[in-house]
């Protein structure tokens, strides 16, 4: 073959620059102010519902009263800015169409802006307009079977007495699970065909008490082995010893979610921090403990807590097998009051532990970050 | 006298990829020995395995006439003696500089935390990162991060330093400030053996270098012989290529 000319890399007429066509974005606009006023009227129409569904009176009423005008008014907001959003599109056209591109573009990213306002707003107000309607449907009955108050009131210390009972199970679940998973994971990233018995033994964990539903777990543990006579459980759940055989199936199942996200943590540690580690005398063990595992429990804070917080809640199926957590509580005061509210309070509790305890964390890996890295 | 690194006849293979064919080299005590060649030649690998990151698959390696490679090696003795310092510094990034360097010294020679805090000040203080002890390694430029790897490597008051190419992953400005650190241990003293594309500097400091070509020495010598008066061509095309970079 006869060598080929070079291939020239100078475009044809480089001083020219290519005309850059304008873009508007009439359509988006036009959807937009449409669904702006759609999303407008579905909030009003259920603030107007829940409303007429009101069956107080005095200055109670006046305060909803004050606070349905705001979120009225708020309301507003978001035909205005579709209306915004579909003029500015117009008039980029008209600039557009005049010849001055720059100033099109910059009404078009205007008319950008104020569509997101469109969307964002919108999607506030349509989830606060379902929830209007929920608790304006059928008189307000969700209110009065849900969240009764006075009814959550007076079964707040029973519920508080088996809360007590969920705390204690999640933190010494929790603080088991960090060590045992720890220890499932560096066993499964142990080296050598000498150790495969005894990581293929980690592996057939993990796998198998992740796909054990923790409530099937928990019945098997508590219940099943004492049924069968099996030493140990049957006098710990004769000796009405639960409270450890439910700690014990909270953490095998957890401990199988959580040594996973150890392995992945660790598996994300360049070889060569540890080749760094190594080459100045420490040992494997020691190169785990004070390099690689300090580094990895950093990065998987975030899941861990997100298996945490599973737990937390998880705890509620001590139910099942007849323990007076939270939830028995619940459910005794629900049959007493024939009404759903201790339920309710029974969720505010778990909300009152996890949202602080996941703002703290992500407090203090914000500090971590600022101290470590480069500003 | 024997020499202080004796290797003999080193073979290395990375699945079917020889990298190491055959090395007999020798580094007496207080020998600077520099080791030069194009990318791939083995020179990171002839490193690593002088301190068993990477074991070898043929051969022997002797430190001070006992054997250091095969079984039966105690391996952390061996890298306690045996300093490494990388091309990417590959410090501790959760801990300060103060802990990077007393780590090693407190977990394998035991020392106190005292002790071992002690060590690093004076090491810090002397390459001129005191200031700099309680920083976090993300903090520092990419100078002052591989002049403590340096003093990282150096509190476990090594026998012998592995420098792998310790400059290449520097901007051009900062690479004098590490530079001078390593000629002043060689001026000192310490028994070297480091992998570098810094002609000018291996023939400064250097009592021997070495041209590693496809996992085989191809020529060693002096340093005038060896960048004045090469005898082998491909040591010649090699310094070449290097001199058309403008880089001697």
């Amino acid at each position: 073959m006869a060598p080929e000319e070079l291939i020239s890399v100078v475009p044809p007429g480089a001083s020219e620059r290519r005309a850059v066509p304008f873009r508007g974005n009439l359509l988006p606009a036009s959807i937009a102010v449409i669904m702006s006023i759609v999303v407008a009227v579905f909030a009003l129409t259920m603030l107007w519902k829940f409303d007429r569904s009101l069956h107080v009176d005095g200055a109670r009423i006046a305060i909803a009263r004050i606070i349905e005008i705001i979120l009225g008014v708020a309301t507003l907001v978001i035909p205005f800015y579709g209306i915004r959003a579909l003029a500015t599109s117009r008039r980029a056209e008209r600039l557009a169409a005049s010849g001055d591109h720059q100033n099109a573009r910059i009404a078009v990213e205007d008319s950008r802006e104020h569509i997101w306002v469109v969307v964002g707003i919108g999607l506030t107000a349509a989830v606060g307009g379902f929830i209007a309607f929920l608790m304006s449907a059928n008189q307000g009955a969700v209110r009065s079977v849900l969240f009764d108050w006075s009814v959550i009131w007076k079964s707040h210390s029973g519920l508080l007495q088996g809360f007590w009972l969920n705390i204690k199970l999640f933190t010494v679940s929790e603080v088991l699970v960090l060590v045992w998973a720890l220890l499932v994971a560096v066993v499964r990233s142990l080296p050598g065909r000498a150790c495969a018995p005894i990581r293929f033994l980690a592996i057939a964990y993990t796998d198998i008490f992740r796909g054990v539903p923790a409530v099937v777990a928990i019945y098997l543990i508590v219940f099943g082995f004492a049924l069968a006579g099996v030493p140990v459980f049957k006098s710990m759940t004769q000796n009405g010893q639960v409270f450890w055989l439910a700690v014990l199936a909270l953490v095998l199942v957890y401990g199988a979610y959580v040594a996973e996200v150890y392995r992945a943590g660790l598996e994300s540690i360049h070889w060569s921090q540890s080749a760094a580690a190594r080459s100045l005398g420490l040992s494997q063990w020691q190169t785990l403990r004070h390099v690689v595992i300090p580094q990895a429990v950093r990065r998987i804070v975030p899941p861990l807590l997100n298996d945490f917080v599973a737990l937390q809640k998880d705890t509620a199926l001590v139910a099942f097998v007849g323990a007076l957590d939270i939830l028995n509580f619940a459910t005794i005061y629900k049959s007493q009051y024939f009404n759903l509210s201790p339920v309710t309070g029974a969720a505010i509790a778990f909300l009152i532990i996890t949202i602080p305890v996941t703002r703290f964390v992500d407090y203090l890996i914000r500090i971590d970050k600022e101290r470590t890295q480069a500003r | 006298m024997s020499a202080f690194i004796e290797m003999r006849d080193v073979h290395k293979s990375f699945g079917d990829n020889e990298v190491l064919r055959g090395v007999d080299l020798s580094v007496d005590e207080h020998q600077v020995v520099c080791l030069i060649g194009p990318s791939g030649c083995g020179k990171s690998t002839l490193l690593r395995c002088i301190n068993a990151l990477e074991p070898i698959g043929g051969g022997e390696i002797y430190i001070d006439g006992e054997r250091v490679s095969g079984r039966g090696v105690d391996v952390n003795a061996l890298r306690a003696d045996v300093g490494i310092v990388f091309q990417s510094f590959n410090l501790f990034p959760h801990m300060s500089v103060i802990d990077n360097v007393s780590l090693a010294p407190r977990k394998v020679l035991k020392l106190s935390k005292e002790e071992a805090a002690d060590r690093a000040y004076r090491l810090l203080n002397r390459i001129g990162l005191a200031e700099k002890a309680r920083e976090f390694p993300d903090r520092l430029s990419g100078g002052q991060q591989q002049r403590v790897a340096i003093a990282r490597a150096l509190a476990m008051q090594p026998r012998v330093m592995l420098l792998d190419e310790v400059t290449s992953a520097l901007d051009p400005e900062l690479v004098s400030e590490v530079l001078t650190l390593v000629s002043q241990l060689a001026t000192e003293g310490m028994t070297m053996l480091l992998a570098t594309h810094e002609m000018g500097f291996a023939r400064e400091v250097s009592s021997k270098v070495v041209f590693l070509y496809r996992g085989r020495i191809e020529e060693e010598g002096p340093p005038e012989q060896m960048f004045n008066d090469p005898q082998s061509e491909r040591t010649r095309g090699f310094l070449r290529s290097i001199i058309e970079a403008k880089r001697l």
